[in-house]
């Protein structure tokens, strides 16, 4: 594919590396905020490759990692009620909730189904007239405008029985709130691409300026990540603290436009529950009021559930760049992909879940062979 | 719609600092009290309903191997038995249809003994209201791929559920074949030094089975790689008797494959991933949907560990094999991490390649 297998180039990765090297003369923590830049630098071990004084931290950038527990087991109900299609992005399906997953739901009669476009969750509404069709809408600023326009087509063509669970999340508050926790040892962020894509570089500089950390907008791939890496490093080692723009082959300054407006009719901020982390002010979006007809939390009046997360897990830590996922006692032993303690375990986007897939032979136990052996 | 261009905001008070020493985490799904989607995926759910269900109610010497057949011993003769059930949906898809699965589907469990394939049964569960017409061609595409495989369908069953009790058609095939003598193929026999050796590029069937479901286009129409291996496998154990390790990547793809005989044999495996061929419209399609073709069914493929000594000259004849034209040397089988798959990236790093859990399922973004 074309802007593909030319940003894997192992020639052109040494060269960014040799100059990473270079570069570098003290110890420096990056946060990688997109989940999907943590995959691609566990899954290509990159961070194997740089320097020893670069650290990368792995952000709470992971949609499904984040998506509170209890909008989790809203889903749960609204998902097991007769006469309701739940459709969700397919590794919602196998965070847990309270005691038990969407899958299990489906296994136990409910319809779950998997879709690539929460347009196709409108053509099942509109195919299935006397069924409810729920959309599980989450993520950050990447997946909001689909949602948002599948809210505003279902307005436009009179579909009453679709709506949206929603939980979106935005970046720029989180990096607030990481910036201003008394334990953050973030020198500089790799900003996620695909959600400047949408929203523009406009909500950064007043971040980089009021807390004086470099912010470059970082793409996907291999040399996305290095050239992201290499350019905070290099203003890091200056001394400044810009917002740089390392991914201009899909990032202008000022965003994608129909996008933002679509997002400023349909939504509205709100202030937004990070699972584990707690109420980040202003970080989340809600359907706007005009569009309450359309959000399932009211149409399924979901309210009162009790929720229940036991405190066993460290991946507050994790997130904060305190603890790497492989430090954690629990970590590849009671904590798996088939028996997550945490949703940082669950997605192939969350740290604990990559570094359990890509890196558990550099983890400090050797490896049990049991793990590894069809008995799981 | 507002023209605005800027969400509104809400009053945002300042940024209390986040409570981090607050991530909590959610009970472990530790018991599934039902069967899920994930129990068929070939991966580590489907093990376990193996180990603790299956394998202890049928108890018994010859399950013991649990490999795509079981060997077995009956008047002098050794003999590969394999069956396998076929409930893919579409029943037709780009390169095949679940009949061609079902005869090659079994053919190949039993050619990844050394066998070759004699005898098929066959068995029909067929949806109240499915045309008679679309049984006929599912038919007619069995017998052809049982002509072109060269075994016999010798028996056969049908049964009828209601309507909504099935997808239209399921088809479970058994079949057995002679094991030739001097040959001991099984997932055990894997030692370091091995070289391990894929037939062609992988992921095909899995995407060509997701393009057609799913309604998703990729520019270029994908292919199932459907066939029957049982004429390639003759042609490797031509050169050699001494093939150690054969495996059809099906479910779970060649991570799945991998893993399991590095389970079973106690040994490691390391892959050099830029070795593993992969179509560029397959990789195309998986990064789309944010699938790792190491994962992704295959159903005319193979994977083979042979000794170093042996490996050019099979790899040599398997090129000469139009069902091998694209094999390739993508590792070998090592003394350190046993029991784990490790690959080496094309930028140097290295990554642990896992048995999946269950159903791959598509990133959100």
């Amino acid at each position: 594919m074309k802007y593909l297998e030319e940003f894997q180039d192992p020639a052109l990765a040494r060269r960014l590396l040799d100059q990473i090297h270079a570069t570098v003369t003290r110890p420096w923590a990056l946060m990688e905020v997109c989940g999907g830049q943590t995959h691609s630098i566990i899954r290509h071990g990159i961070d194997q490759l740089l320097p020893d004084e670069v650290e990368l931290i792995h952000g709470p950038g992971c949609p499904v990692c984040v998506t509170p527990l209890e909008v989790i087991d809203k889903a749960l109900e609204i998902a097991s009620r007769p006469g309701v299609v739940f459709c969700s992005f397919g590794d919602m399906l196998r965070v847990p909730g309270t005691g038990r997953d969407l899958f299990q739901v489906r296994s136990e009669g409910g319809d779950v189904r998997v879709v690539y476009s929460p347009l196709d969750a409108l053509r099942i509404a509109q195919e299935n007239p006397r069924s409810e069709v729920v959309f599980f809408g989450i993520g950050f600023e990447t997946t909001a405008p689909p949602n948002a326009m599948t809210v505003h087509q279902a307005k436009r063509l009179g579909v009453r029985n679709f709506s949206l669970l929603v939980s979106h999340v935005r970046v720029p508050p989180a990096i607030e709130a990481i910036m201003g926790s008394p334990d953050c040892r973030v020198d500089a962020f790799l900003a996620a691409g695909h959600v400047c894509s949408v929203m523009g570089t406009d909500e950064y500089p007043e971040l980089a300026d009021r807390f004086r950390v470099p912010i470059v907008v970082t793409g996907f791939e291999p040399l996305d990540i290095l050239e992201g890496v290499r350019r905070s490093v290099a203003q890091l080692e200056r001394g400044e603290h810009t917002v740089e723009n390392a991914y201009a082959r899909a990032v202008r300054p000022e965003g994608n436009p129909a996008a933002k407006a679509m997002l400023a009719d349909i939504f509205e901020v709100t202030d937004r529950a990070w699972r584990g982390i707690g109420v980040i002010p202003g970080s989340g979006w809600r359907l706007a009021a005009r569009y309450r007809e359309f959000d399932a939390e009211h149409r399924f009046s979901v309210e009162g559930i009790d929720t229940k997360e036991p405190a066993e897990c460290r991946s507050g830590e994790v997130l904060q760049g305190l603890l790497k996922p492989h430090q954690c006692e629990a970590f590849g032993t009671l904590c798996t992909p088939r028996t997550p303690l945490g949703a940082t375990m669950v997605s192939s986007e969350g740290a604990c879940a990559a570094y359990y897939l890509y890196r558990r032979l550099g983890g400090t136990q050797a490896p049990a062979p049991v793990e590894a052996s069809p008995v799981g | 719609m507002a023209d605005i261009t800027a969400p509104a905001q809400v009053s945002v008070p300042a940024p209390a600092a986040p409570d981090f020493s607050g991530w909590t985490c959610p009970a472990p799904l530790r018991d599934l009290p039902r069967i899920v989607m994930g129990h068929g995926g070939g991966g580590a759910l489907s093990a376990e309903l193996v180990e603790h269900v299956f394998a202890p109610a049928f108890a018994g010497p010859a399950l013991s191997g649990l490999g795509d057949s079981a060997h077995l011993e009956l008047g002098g003769a050794r003999m590969a038995f394999s069956t396998d059930s076929f409930v893919v949906r579409p029943l037709f898809f780009p390169g095949g249809s679940i009949g061609d699965l079902a005869v090659n589907g079994t053919v190949n469990d039993i050619a990844m003994s050394g066998a070759r394939a004699a005898y098929l049964s066959c068995g029909f569960i067929l949806e109240e209201g499915v045309s008679v017409e679309v049984v006929a061609r599912v038919a007619e595409a069995m017998g052809a791929a049982a002509r072109t495989a060269g075994v016999e369908i010798a028996t056969g069953d049908t049964k009828v559920v209601e309507s909504g009790h099935g997808d239209g058609i399921y088809v479970n095939t058994a079949g057995i074949g002679l094991i030739p003598d001097g040959v001991d193929i099984r997932p055990q026999r894997a030692v370091p030094g091995d070289v391990v050796i894929v037939s062609g590029p992988i992921g095909q069937h899995g995407v060509a089975i997701l393009s057609v479901r799913e309604g998703l286009e990729f520019g270029v129409e994908i292919q199932s790689d459907c066939a029957a291996l049982g004429g390639l496998v003759q042609t490797m154990l031509d050169v050699t008797r001494d093939v150690h390790v054969l495996r059809d990547p099906t479910r779970g793809g060649l991570a799945a494959s991998l893993n399991e005989i590095a389970a079973a044999a106690g040994v490691g495996v390391v892959l050099q991933e830029n070795r593993v061929p992969v179509p560029p419209e397959v990789a195309n399609a998986c990064a789309i949907l944010g699938l790792d073709p190491m994962y992704v069914a295959n159903e005319g493929k193979l994977v083979a560990f042979v000794p170093r000594g042996e490996a050019e000259a099979v790899l040599a004849a398997m090129r000469a094999h139009p069902l091998g034209a694209g094999a390739a040397v993508i590792g070998e089988c090592v003394e350190d991490h046993p029991g784990m798959v490790v690959a080496r990236t094309a930028l140097g790093g290295t990554r642990v390649v896992d048995l999946p859990l269950g159903e791959q399922l598509p990133r959100i973004c």
